[in-house]
């Protein structure tokens, strides 16, 4: 089966004042259509340029970046992207957010309530249809995120460490909300993250990259069952995999090394 | 030294003056402020300390000149003035600003000239100005376009470069063209900015009004102190410029109400 994603020898370098900064250096890779990948690794090796080269957002500087084998040349509403940040329009309530893109895709009124009610829904946030971001909670603002992705049904969801600002219990609850909705309606995840654990207790298959320049350190498959559970976090095969990708995260050999 | 006893009457009302105290609005004290000011300008006319008139003939020549109707037909002169002139200096400024804001093009073409006569005094070029346009009421809606053109440009500027990268982001990745996301983004985005250059820009239009007319003019609050400042009719003077402040005031009120309904979605801090 061809792949979904597709990194082919993708290279993005930064002109600095006299020389070239290598963000990545020649990452192939593969995603398989509805699989959940997570990418992890220390800050700076590129775990987002990546991402956000899938999103249409960065253009690689050599190699290609494919998706259903055509390549990304812009942002596009078939690949959903949720950033750290939010990103929530501040001046639209919680409808008006998730609304955002299906009024671009000139989605009828009614047809477009409806969408965004399920969405909205989806991610318990119903009784705050209505209501401004501004009085909403961190972990209320990422869900209102995600209904927003969500309500455009893409076919490949990107998401940008979406949970790295969220407190410990709550990042646990919207995990376990977003493979709750993955395994309801599968799509491709893209998942970056800099925890461990999150990237073991979601994902198939755990990429971990190093740094300078950026590039993939090992590639690590998580054979854990889904629907994951509690049991599942604290069982041993868990905490054996985890183990081993938090050796290759913190353990790598040094710099430039690696081929 | 005698020992302190303990008083004995504190149990039976514990809290309440502390609460209270916490309840008065805060209005009261501006109150309490203003009834301060206008002591002390009582209290400094009828002790000679300056050749001052005191509140009372001012409001007795302001109460003369508000029935015989000199006063509203300057204020309403100058406020016209200032709201023609302020209207156009927004007009074009946003739509400038936002030119500026979003091609770099358009930036490096006219930054320069922005820059440059936002250092200069919008008075500065009254001399200028009646010498080309002559004493009419086009020089005086020209400069005071000019000062809040001059405001409101820089904050539209500003607006549109600072908007959150992200939020752009966002909007693109959801489908969004360029021409949507400067339509839905940039615009709501800085309204707030905007809103605040035309604080600014109103501000510095009232201020510019008032010089201007004192520069050959039939009517208007300037105009009416520099003719009563040639009879040393120094209440009337004291009139023009209490309008001057309350009108400025209640301008700037108004504007920030609009800022507050506007921008209601703004987390403030």
């Amino acid at each position: 089966m061809s792949p979904k994603i597709s990194f082919r020898d993708v290279v993005k370098t930064y002109p600095l004042k006299s020389t070239t900064f290598t963000a990545l250096g020649q990452v192939s890779l593969d995603i398989g259509d509805r699989e959940f990948v997570a990418v992890v690794g220390p800050s700076g090796c590129g775990k987002s340029t990546l991402l956000s080269m899938v999103a249409g957002l960065v253009e690689p500087t050599s190699g290609t970046v494919t998706v259903d084998g055509a390549p990304v040349t812009g942002p596009g509403p078939d690949r959903g992207v949720i950033f750290q940040q939010y990103a929530l329009f501040p001046w639209l309530t919680v409808r008006g957010n998730v609304e955002f893109g299906l009024k671009l895709a000139h989605v009828p009124a009614a047809e477009r309530r409806r969408r965004a009610d399920h969405a909205i829904e989806l991610v318990g946030l119903a009784d705050f249809a209505d209501a401004l971001p501004k009085t909403l909670s961190g972990g209320m603002k990422q869900r209102c995120a995600i209904a927003r992705a969500y309500a455009v049904d893409p076919e490949v969801l990107l998401m940008d460490e979406p949970f790295g600002a969220l407190d410990a219990l709550t990042r646990v609850q919207l995990q376990d909300q977003l493979l709750d909705t993955w395994t309801q309606e599968r799509r491709t995840v893209l998942f970056i993250t800099h925890d461990v654990d999150e990237a073991v207790y979601l994902a198939g298959r755990v990429v971990v990259m190093a740094a300078r320049p950026g590039r993939i350190h090992r590639v690590i498959d998580v054979d854990l069952p889904y629907p994951r559970t509690e049991e599942i976090r604290l069982s041993a095969e868990f905490a054996r995999i985890r183990n081993d990708v938090w050796t290759h995260v913190y353990h790598q050999s040094p710099a430039g090394s690696a081929a | 030294m005698t020992v302190v006893t303990a008083p004995e009457k504190t149990p039976t009302t514990p809290q309440a003056p502390r609460g209270a105290r916490r309840t008065v609005h805060p209005l009261v004290f501006n109150l309490i402020a203003l009834v301060l000011a206008i002591a002390v300008w009582a209290l400094t006319a009828a002790a000679g300390l300056a050749d001052i008139p005191g509140p009372l003939s001012v409001s007795s020549r302001a109460r003369e000149l508000l029935s015989d109707g000199t006063l509203t037909e300057d204020a309403l002169a100058s406020l016209q003035r200032v709201l023609l002139g302020f209207a156009l200096g927004t007009l074009v400024a946003v739509p400038v600003g936002f030119l500026m804001g979003w091609y770099p093009v358009a930036r490096g073409l006219l930054e320069p000239y922005v820059q440059f006569f936002r250092t200069i005094p919008p008075l500065a070029l009254i001399p200028l100005v009646i010498v080309l346009m002559g004493i009419g009421e086009t020089p005086k809606i020209f400069v005071i376009f000019l000062a809040a053109f001059m405001s409101c440009v820089v904050a539209a500027f500003q607006g549109v470069t600072g908007v959150d990268r992200t939020l752009i982001d966002a909007a693109r990745v959801l489908g969004a063209s360029d021409r949507t996301v400067f339509l839905k983004v940039v615009i709501p985005a800085s309204t707030p900015f905007i809103l605040v250059g035309m604080r600014i820009g109103l501000g510095a239009a009232w201020a510019t009004v008032v010089a201007a007319e004192m520069i050959g003019a039939q009517k208007g609050l300037g105009f009416e102190m520099v003719h009563a400042q040639t009879y040393y009719d120094v209440p009337t003077i004291f009139v023009g410029l209490i309008s001057i402040g309350v009108i400025g005031l209640v301008m700037d009120r108004l504007l920030l109400l609009a800022e507050r309904r506007l921008t209601a979605w703004q987390e403030r801090r």
